[in-house]
């Protein structure tokens, strides 16, 4: 028999069956209607619940994160902004030692300079010339009458030459004197100019020193905030550290560039002297080679900026004391000089080995010989390139640094976005499974829809007959109006 | 500087994972079969070109031979010339050039051999290649793959070439298989049945302007 033969109950066409058991269905369904909506609702309630829960956590999750990021990027920040300060003071202290540490001598000078001014100018202020006492004199022996007394006229003559050569002389001293003030009054210009000089230079030591502690004051402001754990303080250095974040990651990828075309200046040369034939795993043992030797630049790149205190990511080579920096300086120098000298020569015979590699191609092709133009010029360059690379590859510490730094805001913020997604995410789930649950009840009575139109039928017929023939009223309002009515 | 500590491991244990435990040799080995047999001497001036390609495409540290069919190959006697290029570029560069004029002369002064003995070339071909500890290993047969045995000559043998590449190179028509192309597609068929057999890969290239696919795959 087959299978659907079994449920072909009634004999004759199939659909009398189909509806019988359609219709046995419907009354199972009927019956179980009150557990299997508790059912529905109880699991879409677990859902919704767990879901709920799950983006609650994800959102506790997001919310120490957040807070961790912000400890972390204040705490950076104020790292930095403490470095900011703190060069601003030993610029200041330079300006003040400096200029303003030879203040005390300053002064003398400028006091003997003030000095001699005034001892210049006392001396070259005009004195009167002398009062002629005798001049009284000759007025009284002038009014002498002569009445032609030859010696009257003698003596008055005589009297005359000499009051003119007195003159003369008076004169001549006075100008000498005039001459002389002159003289001093010229002398004080240059001392006037270097007094001029010397104050200009105070007045702008004065004016950067201003300046200086203008921007001091607003980094201090700046640091207060950061201290004060502010969100505008977070936000400003947030942005800062996405700023950088790119701008590092664009300088990083040039950085990649340079090391991809040193990487191709030494690899074949590599190969002349460690075997081109040999394989570390997957790579040739040449270009592994030539890998070290770059990453090898980077590290003493990396050691140099820090030794130089350009760079922080190495703090125990920052607290070192310094004549033992000083040493790390030159040895990795020193090492990036040796490395430097050992590209150049690799680029050298990279261009020997290309050209011999060459005219063995040309020698296979049997085509003839061509004379490569000013060959001298691609070797110059390879060997100035293969010098010059690994000190630019130098300054990557730079950008490596303030890649680290901004990376960890970064990915902070990227991580709080992805659990902020997550949670909303599982939020609306949540939502979908209790709406779903309602559905899925709703749905189950549309299957059961017969039924339940008896069942409603047959309930509000009950419901009319009891309102039409009320049997007895139990209800304790009556009981009282019976008890009223035996007393 | 946690950051870049757990980076710098990382590299160096998916370095050392990927690189420290894979030990097969990288080196080609290649070894050419040049028919000298009467009827396909004249071909051999095409073999010259086949060689020059070989020599400009092959890295330092592969090894590469050539040998001739002649009426018993499976002999040392047949090589040509045999080489395993130098790790060093300068001196592998050296070397091709030498190994280049040995095969012209070889060209230019070869004489045909009444009878041709593939099999035994092919055998002699395998155990070089095996014997070179060369990673890849190929072998080009330079012939109409006519093979012409004399008489007493045991060449029923199977070959065990695994992980061996089988290059049939400007396999000619003869003059029978013009009356009767079915001829050309059996040896053709044959020798492919008789290298996959052995565990080989089996290729025809006779287009030989495509040299580059030779050592492809």
């Amino acid at each position: 028999m087959a299978f659907p033969e079994l449920f072909m109950v009634i004999p004759g066409p199939p659909m009398l069956s189909i509806l019988l058991w359609l219709g046995l269905l419907m009354l199972l369904f009927y019956f179980a209607r009150e557990p299997a909506h508790q059912a529905i609702r109880s699991l879409s309630r677990t859902f919704h619940s767990s879901l709920r829960l799950a983006a609650r956590s994800l959102l506790l999750a997001e919310r120490r994160l957040a807070g961790r990021n912000k400890e972390v990027l204040l705490a950076s920040s104020r790292e930095s902004m403490e470095r900011v300060i703190e060069r601003e003071f030993h610029r200041v202290d330079a300006v003040v030692k400096r200029d303003l540490a030879g203040y005390p001598s300053l002064q003398r000078a400028l006091a003997d300079q003030i000095a001699r001014l005034e001892e210049d100018y006392r001396q070259s202020s005009e004195l009167s010339p002398p009062i002629p006492t005798w001049v009284e004199a000759v007025e009284a022996v002038a009014k002498i009458p002569s009445n032609g007394d030859p010696t009257v006229s003698k003596v008055l003559e005589k009297i005359q030459v000499i009051v003119q050569n007195q003159q003369k002389a008076v004169m001549a001293e006075y100008r000498k004197n005039i001459s002389h003030r002159h003289g001093l009054l010229k002398r004080m210009i240059p001392y006037w100019r270097r007094m001029t000089d010397t104050l200009e230079d105070v007045g702008k030591t004065i004016t950067g020193l201003q300046e200086r502690s203008a921007v001091i004051d607003r980094r201090m402001a700046e640091y207060e905030e950061i201290i004060a754990n502010s969100d505008r303080a977070e936000q400003m250095y947030a942005s800062s550290a996405m700023t950088q974040f790119f701008i590092a990651g664009f300088v990083l990828l040039i950085a990649i560039g340079g090391a991809v075309i040193n990487f191709n200046l030494i690899a074949l040369p590599m190969s002349e002297m460690v075997g081109g034939g040999s394989y570390i795993g997957q790579f040739k043992t040449a270009d592994v080679a030539a890998l070290v030797i770059i990453l090898v630049e980077v590290a003493m790149g990396l050691y140099l900026m820090e030794s130089l205190r350009i760079t922080r990511l190495f703090p125990v080579i920052g607290s070192m004391d310094d004549r033992m920096r000083v040493r790390m300086i030159w040895i990795t120098f020193g090492i990036l000089l040796i490395l430097a000298s050992v590209e150049s020569a690799l680029a050298f015979m990279r261009d020997t080995i290309a050209a011999d590699l060459h005219a063995l191609r040309q020698s296979l092709v049997d085509a003839p010989a061509t004379e490569p133009v000013n060959s001298w010029i691609p070797t110059v360059g390879q060997m100035a390139l293969g010098f010059i690379l690994p000190f630019a590859l130098t300054f990557v510490a730079i950008p490596l640094e303030s890649f680290v730094q901004s990376s960890r805001v970064v990915m902070g913020r990227a991580a709080t976005g992805i659990l902020r997604s997550g949670a909303f995410f599982l939020r609306v789930l949540a939502t979908f499974a209790s709406y779903t649950g309602t559905f899925l009840i709703h749905f189950y009575d549309l299957l059961i829809v017969p039924p339940l139109w008896i069942a409603g039928l047959i309930q509000g017929r009950q419901r009319n007959g009891q309102i039409l023939s009320p049997k007895a009223d139990h209800s304790p309002r009556s009981k009282i109006k019976v008890q009223e009515e035996s007393a | 500087m946690k950051q870049l500590a757990w980076v710098a491991t990382l590299i160096a244990v998916a370095a050392c994972l990927m690189g420290c435990a894979d030990t097969t040799s990288r080196a080609r080995g290649v070894y050419m079969l040049l028919d000298t047999s009467g009827t396909y001497r004249t071909e051999l001036n095409k073999a010259q070109s086949i060689v020059n390609y070989l020599l400009g495409t092959l890295q330092p540290g592969d090894s590469f031979g050539i040998a001739r069919i002649d009426t018993g190959s499976f002999s040392e006697k047949d090589i040509i010339a045999k080489i395993n290029f130098d790790g060093r570029p300068s001196v592998a560069n050296n070397q091709k050039r030498l190994f280049k004029e040995k095969i012209n002369g070889f060209i230019d002064s070869a004489k045909g051999s009444p009878h041709t003995d593939i099999t035994g070339g092919v055998l002699q071909a395998v155990e070089y290649l095996n014997e070179s500890g060369a990673g890849q290993k190929h072998i080009l047969i330079f012939s109409d793959l006519e093979e012409d045995l004399e008489k007493g000559y045991m060449r029923d043998i199977p070959f065990r070439m695994e992980g061996v590449q089988v290059v049939a190179l400007n396999v000619t028509k003869l003059r029978s298989d013009n009356i009767d192309p079915r001829e050309y597609l059996k040896r053709l068929e044959q020798w492919r049945q008789r290298v996959e057999d052995g565990g080989g890969s089996w290729k025809v290239i006779n287009d030989l302007e495509r040299l580059e696919k030779i050592l492809a795959g």
